[in-house]
């Protein structure tokens, strides 16, 4: 990572073109330092941070005074820095009967600043908990005695997370994980705090810059969605063409424990989602024989979506597993013990993340953990199931093959959409694929959940959510249409955007189809559609093009009254 | 260390940080005498220069230096 220093020479650095976003940052500390930092290390995620600073401990005055400076700016993001010394100190003057009350006071500042933050802006707030401070007034006794400092500190954390759980805006910056990693003596330096009012030390700042733009990227929809994984010395102990089954590391025994941990981080990241692929330098049949047969395996075949094993180069044979997912690269994760291998993928695709493993397989999982790696803002039933839904996509390749004509081929497969305008169940899911989707996203406005509920209990909106299955499976929802009445003439399309699993299925047909019999029924007689570009979704420069749209200034407009049903092969469920 | 050798490596530190390829650094300048050096900064200065020499300064110390002859004096003694 780099350092302070490093990370300030960003600052001269050309941010025309990088995506713009709003952030204002509030502390009750000298936060100058960390404003610097994080506009530097937006640089390094391709995000031009435009960032409003306020004055020293104003946090309150800003937020409730609704004609401040911070609600004249209309940030996108809040970032909330109370510092656990601040805290310490207010402890320090309130009377001993208020000490036990101190994390519930705290907490009840929050709240209300929350609600003045969602009743004045939309925006999404990202709030530092508290690193540890232990005055050591009761010694180990703190923890038996509501009062101490320690009790109301710890308590606080954890209350907070399960305010965290509740407001649907509000995400937690975790900078207490930090100096468990770092340690307090790195992370905190008396000489600075004493002189400047800063409570993080200079060599911490970029490292609470990083988690903070970790969570606004992932906001934006840029996060890690896929790792892929080298098998000999990075997923198991030892060269399976080499030592054979029997002599594999992994299990309970020396450094196999290495391994059988990292197959467990590894199982953990795919039942949250993460879709898992192998990409390794071996002959296929041996490299699958430990899935299959070891029994010290925490890993198996069925836990990944992708394998590929040959003696091909891997900078394509990763081309070859993107190819198949249809994610960008720079959403995936290499990870491989030899640094040939690392150097050369890198030097290929230079959107992919190929962290610089330890040389120890003893140290891999405390590296990967310090990399806060897998960000997201969003946790569903769907992340379960996604490794199956691959594995079910590699399927219909494999048949699309046997069709050399592609009618017949989109026939055979007996799809089923389901059509539903969002509702309680589908509401989670909607605003997940609004943060995930890139390539087929027309305008890409990011919505959360909030803002879903928010436009389905609006009069001048109208949703659409579409399922696809066919016999191969349940692909889910995956795709979502927002309608905004324009004027009692015109539906302005506000967001249309597909999961890139169910391209050439015919489902634009399908959708169009859809909403142009909705606007007819409800008597509007044209469709506005409008293409934004980002850098990332030029697959649809020329959707409502190829639709049928007409072209009128930096609209597309369709004809309802005149406009005749796309032929597709899907039937509503 | 040499006091000379000192000012060289403080002056080598004072042009990374402050980003100022000319700036030479002698005896009597101050903070006044250079673009960019307040409150903040100085405390950015004082933790590179600490991390260069594995040094610590104390809270007084960073606040008593009158000009750079003051600070090299400060690391030479320590």
């Amino acid at each position: 990572m780099k350092t302070f220093s490093q990370l300030k020479k960003n600052l001269k650095q050309d941010f025309k073109g990088l995506k713009k976003i709003k952030v204002a940052v509030l502390g009750d500390t000298a936060t100058q330092f960390l404003v610097q930092s994080l506009r530097a290390t937006g640089y390094d995620f391709g995000c031009d941070l435009s960032i409003w600073e306020a004055d020293f401990n104003q946090i309150e005055r800003q937020i409730f005074d609704t004609q401040s400076e911070l609600y004249e700016f209309q940030p996108e993001v809040v970032v909330i820095f109370q510092s656990t010394h601040k805290l310490l100190g207010i402890y320090n003057k309130s009377k001993m009967e208020n000490h036990a009350v101190l994390a519930q006071q705290r907490l009840m500042e929050i709240e209300e600043m929350c609600n003045a933050l969602n009743s004045n802006l939309n925006t999404k707030i990202i709030y530092y908990n508290y690193p540890e401070i232990n005055d050591s007034v009761f010694g180990n006794f703190a923890n038996k005695i509501q009062s101490s400092f320690l009790f109301q500190l710890r308590k606080l954390n954890f209350e907070l997370m399960q305010f965290a759980t509740r407001q649907a805006n509000f995400y937690l910056c975790d900078i207490s994980t930090i100096q468990n990693y770092l340690g307090k003596a790195s992370t905190f330096q008396t000489s600075v705090y004493i002189n400047t009012e800063m409570v993080l030390s200079i060599d911490t700042l970029p490292v609470v810059a990083k988690y903070t733009m970790d969570i606004i990227a992932t906001i934006q929809g840029q996060f890690k969605k896929c790792v892929i994984l080298d098998l000999d010395n990075t997923t198991w102990g030892g060269i399976i063409g080499d030592d054979g089954l029997e002599n594999i590391q992994i299990g309970s025994l020396g450094i196999g424990k290495a391994f059988t941990e990292f197959q467990y981080w590894i199982k953990k990241l795919k039942n949250r989602g993460i879709i898992i692929a192998v990409c390794s330098k071996n002959t296929e049949s041996v490299a699958c024989e430990p899935f299959d047969k070891h029994p010290d395996m925490v890993l198996r075949m069925d836990d990944i979506a992708v394998f590929i094993a040959n003696w091909e180069n891997k900078a394509d044979n990763i081309r070859q597993i993107q190819s198949i997912l249809n994610i960008g690269f720079d959403s995936m994760v290499f990870l491989d013990d030899n640094p040939f291998e690392r150097n050369m993928v890198r030097e290929n695709i230079p959107d992919i993340t190929v962290p610089e493993l330890p040389t120890d397989p003893a140290d891999y999982l405390e590296y990967l953990y310090t990399l806060n790696l897998f960000e997201t803002v969003s946790f569903s039933n769907e992340d379960l199931e996604r490794t199956k839904l691959y594995q079910v996509q590699a399927q219909r390749t494999v048949l699309q093959q046997k069709f050399t004509n592609e009618e017949d081929f989109l026939k055979s497969l007996n799809m089923l959409s389901l059509v539903e305008s969002f509702n309680k169940f589908n509401i989670p899911r909607v605003a997940q694929l609004s943060q995930r989707s890139n390539q087929f996203n027309l305008r890409t406005v990011r919505y959360t959940e909030g803002d879903i509920e928010l436009i389905s209990n609006s009069d001048n909106f109208y949703t659409f959510a579409f399922t696809l299955e066919d016999k191969f499976g349940d692909n889910g929802l995956i795709c979502v249409i927002i309608l905004k009445e324009e004027n009692k003439d015109a539906l302005f399309i506000d967001t249309w955007f597909m999961s890139c699993r169910v391209l050439k299925r015919g489902m634009e047909h399908f959708v169009l189809n859809t909403i142009s019999d909705f606007a007819k029924k409800k008597g509007f007689h044209k469709l506005i559609g409008e293409y934004l570009p980002t850098a990332k979704n030029e697959m649809v420069m020329n959707h409502y093009l190829n639709l049928g749209f007409e072209q009128e200034d930096k609209n597309w407009i369709l004809n309802t009254d005149t406009y005749e049903n796309k032929k597709c092969y899907i039937n509503k469920k | 260390m040499e006091r000379n050798e000192i000012l060289k490596q403080v002056n080598a530190i004072f042009v990374d940080i402050l980003d100022n390829e000319g700036l030479v650094l002698n005896d009597t300048t101050t903070a006044n005498d250079v673009e960019d050096w307040d409150s903040l900064t100085h405390i950015h200065l004082v933790v590179a220069i600490e991390k260069h020499f594995g040094i610590r300064f104390t809270s007084q110390e960073i606040q008593s230096w009158n000009n750079i002859g003051e600070l090299v004096d400060c690391i030479a003694s320590k």
